[in-house]
């Protein structure tokens, strides 16, 4: 079902992947800069995303975004059918892929039957999740990235460590180096000056690319719309300027109306980078007609499942599926912040790619994402849909163990003999009161003799000694005190 | 059996049983009560936030005011269509101007060289603008093509007073959008801008360096 | 968002659930709880079969072990009297998660019903008792750290610091990112320890940045991780319980 596997990424990139999470985990904590790169940012978007719900209802606006999004995963295979008609009457020629590596194919396909040499890409997660760029690649067609994050990502043979700011580990040091060694600028850290060569440069690749391709925010079944929201233009450059677009979207991404746009663009655009609106929101309907001067000759969607129905057959699961990609679960979550995004060795990293990665590569292989989170809460707080994140990673954390559902890809992968006799054991302690008061006893005697090195623990903290006397006898002494008072 | 029929095969026989549609209460879309002056005053404070320029000119003497820009920016080769009334008076009033005036009302690939490399600016009309955002609406058309608000370093957009509406979704629903979409339809808020290098803020990243609105009373 | 919660007057009794940390770890916490509620005229039950709300089991998917556990607790409070819990998280686990963990068993009412009697500790002196505290302790400089259960899961982000807030001689700072997880997270500390220690070095640097002399927390799992992460450095900064920190200050 899953194309998402480790190895298939271009050739020279450099490679994480989620089995290695403690590793890479490991890395980033120790490396200074990162940490640096990230908790400034962070604090920058969390700063910002305060500020721009400051005068709103937030808590009805976040209820009329979460109810769009079930409205339309309730009504999930019609909407499909109808944005399929609604496209195909503007003229956008509608495909459908089970999964990454059928969308690959297809896309591919669209590129060679148009003899297509130069792809020029908006951003777009869900050609990340499939790997496109290395596919085309294998095909001898080059796919390059026009966002400034995805170019300079692209160009120094990384993946985005995050949804939105896909450069954001990097600092502008470290960008101007890539900026001179890659595009052969003279070195410069004047960001005006960089933006400015990255201008020129991509202006030429737009004009000769055979084909744009893009992502989308929102796909309006009711009028047969794509929705990209973008602030460098690059998007709307992407889709205008080659004569062939095409749009890749997961399926989940239809909603009903036009007017359901409305509180999706503000809470997204609010939630991500604490914009009341981006630069642009680019609403496409169709190829340029006959009497239009601009604009692609051939607009396509593919329309990808890759997991996602799977997704979609369990209540609880579903919720996973309502995510319009805003990134504030990454920016509000404090092991995000500090392991930053390539850490986590996936597409879509932090807490919603902890939720959404075990369906599409497995648990086996992801077994380290849903426990890397404290269950603090701040991603559920934010989340502008209402996705219970949390609830979602407990849920994960049962499958993994193989006590949920059965459900999810590589469910039980996890349970080891002897992390469940432990928990079968204390489960035997906790039911067992007089036992359990023995053993609290027990633990109180041998208090100053229990060890000062408690595993990782006491590597950063103190380890904490059983109390003396449990509360349980405290409580009884303390009634035999008011008892001989009274 | 296709992709198609097997994705939504898959959806049509959901385990967990088909799934009920909640309704939608969008009050809070819409009704913010802001009086014209209230609407003017926040769409110039957000458009201006986002290093937009808003130039206010009497209705009448518009061209004036265009002209001022042009000056005042350097601009000697300007884009602009021929059949909508902003083009036709800025054409009219700019006859006798040191500015080339640039056709955009043909064919993009006969002057794309000349559009990505040689003009200064472009000049369009705007289907009106949104107060709680600072966003200006705009569908393109044959005579104002949709790069021409896109590719020249700096976009001169001409909006009425009267045409700011509070929220988008108002605009959404007045202008009955769901009933019918142009091949493509715009918001937009400001010039190009990136804040990919640092979260250090740029503009004119793919887009235009600048953003002039002429405001029209 | 947490419901807008309806709070009863002031009972006769309470019963407490002390919490397992509490239990082994802190049990003058518990005690001084029992004080302070004692102190307003309410008589404090102490179930004694109790022994721990099943979250740990709970949080790392060992879902069938929670629910045993859990369900020997819910016998324990056959009165319908209001529970006092010392801590958000145990809280949180015994409002909002027993409901779920038993939808759809036979125990489905029962744990519905113990959810809706359960109070943190903060919360039940702040809403229900009122409590005015007049301290006596000596001029200190505190910080609260309230934790993300007791924040988020329970919505309580207030009732720490409004009871701090009562005693004329501490003044209460804050500490930067004060909403920010310590890193704690019951078996995340074990299964990531090493973020975790990053987490909490974090916390425990900006309580001691905001100036503060001790940090005061309503939940067990945070004072282990933070003190003991201050201690490890050596710091001069301590930790306490919030219920031990009022009653050396107002009680008796």
């Amino acid at each position: 079902m899953s194309v998402e596997t480790p190895g298939v990424q271009t050739p020279g990139v450099q490679t994480f992947t989620p089995q290695a999470f403690h590793r890479q985990a490991h890395d980033a904590l120790g490396n200074p800069q990162i940490r640096a790169n990230f908790r400034s940012a962070m604090d920058g978007l969390m700063g910002k995303r305060r500020e721009a719900f400051a005068d709103w209802e937030l808590e009805a606006l976040r209820e009329l975004g979460a109810s769009v999004r079930l409205r339309a995963l309730a009504q999930l295979p019609t909407l499909l059918e109808r944005l399929e008609a609604n496209c195909q009457a503007n003229g956008i020629r509608v495909h459908w892929a089970e999964d990454g590596e059928a969308a690959c194919r297809l896309i591919r396909e669209l590129c060679e039957a148009r003899g297509a040499k130069a792809v020029i890409k908006g951003k777009s997660m869900v050609t990340e999740e499939m790997h496109l760029n290395a596919h085309l690649e294998t095909a001898g067609i080059e796919a390059l990235e026009s966002d400034l994050g995805e170019y300079l990502v692209q160009l120094n043979d990384q993946t985005p460590s995050h949804i939105i700011m896909p450069a954001i580990h990097l600092n502008t040091d470290e960008i101007a180096d890539v900026m001179h060694d890659k595009t052969g600028i003279p070195h410069t850290r004047d960001v005006d000056a960089m933006t400015a060569a990255a201008r020129a440069q991509l202006r030429e690749r737009f004009m000769a690319a055979d084909v744009g391709i893009t992502g989308v925010n929102f796909a309006v079944a009711e009028t047969g719309t794509l929705c990209l929201v973008e602030n460098e233009g690059n998007g709307r450059m992407t889709t205008t300027v080659p004569p062939v677009h095409i749009a890749v979207t997961g399926i989940e991404k239809v909603v009903e109306q036009l007017r359901d746009v409305a509180p999706l663009y503000a809470l997204l655009t609010r939630s991500a980078t604490g914009q009341h609106a981006t630069t642009y929101l680019n609403m496409i309907s169709g190829p340029r007609k006959s009497d239009e001067q601009g604009g692609p000759e051939e607009v396509h969607l593919v329309l990808v499942d890759n997991g996602r129905s799977a997704i979609y057959q369990d209540d609880e699961l579903l919720d996973t599926l309502r995510c319009i990609r805003c990134g504030a679960c990454m920016n509000h979550c404090p092991v995000y912040t500090r392991v930053g995004g390539h850490s986590y060795g996936t597409t879509y990293p932090g807490p919603i790619g902890s939720i959404l990665m075990p369906h599409l590569m497995g648990l086996e292989a992801t077994k380290d994402l849903p426990t890397a989170s404290s269950l603090c809460g701040a991603c559920g707080e934010v989340c502008p849909v209402k996705i219970p994140i949390p609830a979602l990673l407990t849920r994960l954390r049962r499958e993994a163990v193989g006590e949920g559902r059965g459900n999810v890809p590589g469910a039980g992968s996890k349970r080891t003999k002897t992390e469940a006799a432990a928990w079968k054991a204390w489960q035997w302690l906790a039911t067992h009161p007089g036992a359990w008061r023995g053993a609290a006893g027990v633990a109180g005697k041998l208090g100053p003799l229990t060890p000062g090195k408690l595993g990782p623990w006491s590597d950063h903290r103190v380890a904490p000694k059983p109390a003396r006397h449990s509360l349980h006898a405290l409580v009884k002494r303390h009634r035999s005190t008011i008892e001989e008072e009274s | 059996m296709s992709a198609r029929e097997t994705i939504l095969g898959r959806l049509r026989r959901r385990l967990d049983g088909p799934l009920t549609p909640p309704v939608s209460d969008f009050s809070v879309m819409s009704g913010r009560g802001w009086s014209r002056e209230e609407r003017l005053r926040r769409f110039t404070a957000w458009i201006t936030s986002v290093h937009g320029e808003v130039i206010h000119t009497p209705r009448a003497d518009w061209t004036q005011a265009l002209a001022r820009v042009l000056a005042d920016k350097g601009i000697r080769r300007l884009a602009l269509g021929r059949a909508h009334p902003v083009a036709a008076e800025a054409r009219a009033a700019l006859a006798e101007a040191e500015v080339t005036l640039v056709d955009a009302d043909r064919p993009v690939d006969a002057w794309r060289e000349e559009l990505f490399f040689r003009t200064e600016a472009g000049l369009t009309s705007t289907g009106g603008g949104v107060a709680e955002t600072g966003s200006l609406w705009l569908w393109p058309t044959p005579d104002e093509p949709r790069l021409l608000s896109l590719v020249p370093p700096i976009h001169i957009a001409v909006l009425d007073a009267e045409a700011i509406e509070e929220t988008l979704f108002d605009v959404m629903e007045r202008h009955a959008w769901g009933q019918g979409m142009p091949t493509n339809a715009l918001l937009i808020s400001g010039p190009s801008k990136t804040a990919d290098i640092e979260q250090t803020l740029a503009y004119g990243v793919h887009g235009p360096r600048e953003l002039v609105v002429l405001l029209r009373h | 968002m947490t419901p807008i919660k309806c709070y009863p007057p002031k009972p006769p009794r309470v019963y407490l659930f002390g919490t397992c940390l509490v239990d082994l770890f802190f049990p003058e916490a518990g005690l001084d709880a029992i004080r302070l509620l004692e102190r307003e005229g309410i008589a404090v039950v102490f179930p004694e079969d109790q022994t721990c709300c099943g979250q740990p089991a709970y949080t790392s998917g060992y879902q069938d072990e929670a629910r045993a556990v859990a369900a020997a607790q819910l016998e324990l409070f056959p009165e319908p009297w209001p529970i006092v819990v010392p801590s958000g998280s145990c809280g949180g686990m015994l409002r909002h998660h027993y409901p779920t963990l038993f939808a759809g068993t036979p125990l489905e009412a029962q744990a519905e019903a113990v959810a809706g009697r359960v109070y943190e500790l903060t919360e039940f002196l702040v809403h229900v008792c009122h409590l005015t505290l007049e301290d006596r302790g000596e001029p200190e400089t505190v910080a609260m750290h309230t934790s993300c259960s007791a924040r988020r899961e329970m919505g309580l982000a207030e009732t720490g610091p409004a009871l701090l807030a009562q005693l004329g001689q501490v003044t209460l700072v804050e500490q930067a990112r004060a909403a920010e997880c310590c890193g704690f997270g019951g078996t995340f500390a074990v299964r990531h320890p090493e973020v975790s220690a990053a987490m909490v070095e974090d916390k425990s640097r900006a309580i001691e940045a905001a100036g503060a002399e001790r940090f005061v927390t309503s939940d067990c799992g945070c004072l282990m991780n933070i003190a003991g992460r201050l201690a490890h450095r050596d710091s001069e900064v301590e930790g306490e319980h919030i219920a031990s920190y009022l009653w050396r200050r107002v009680g008796k």
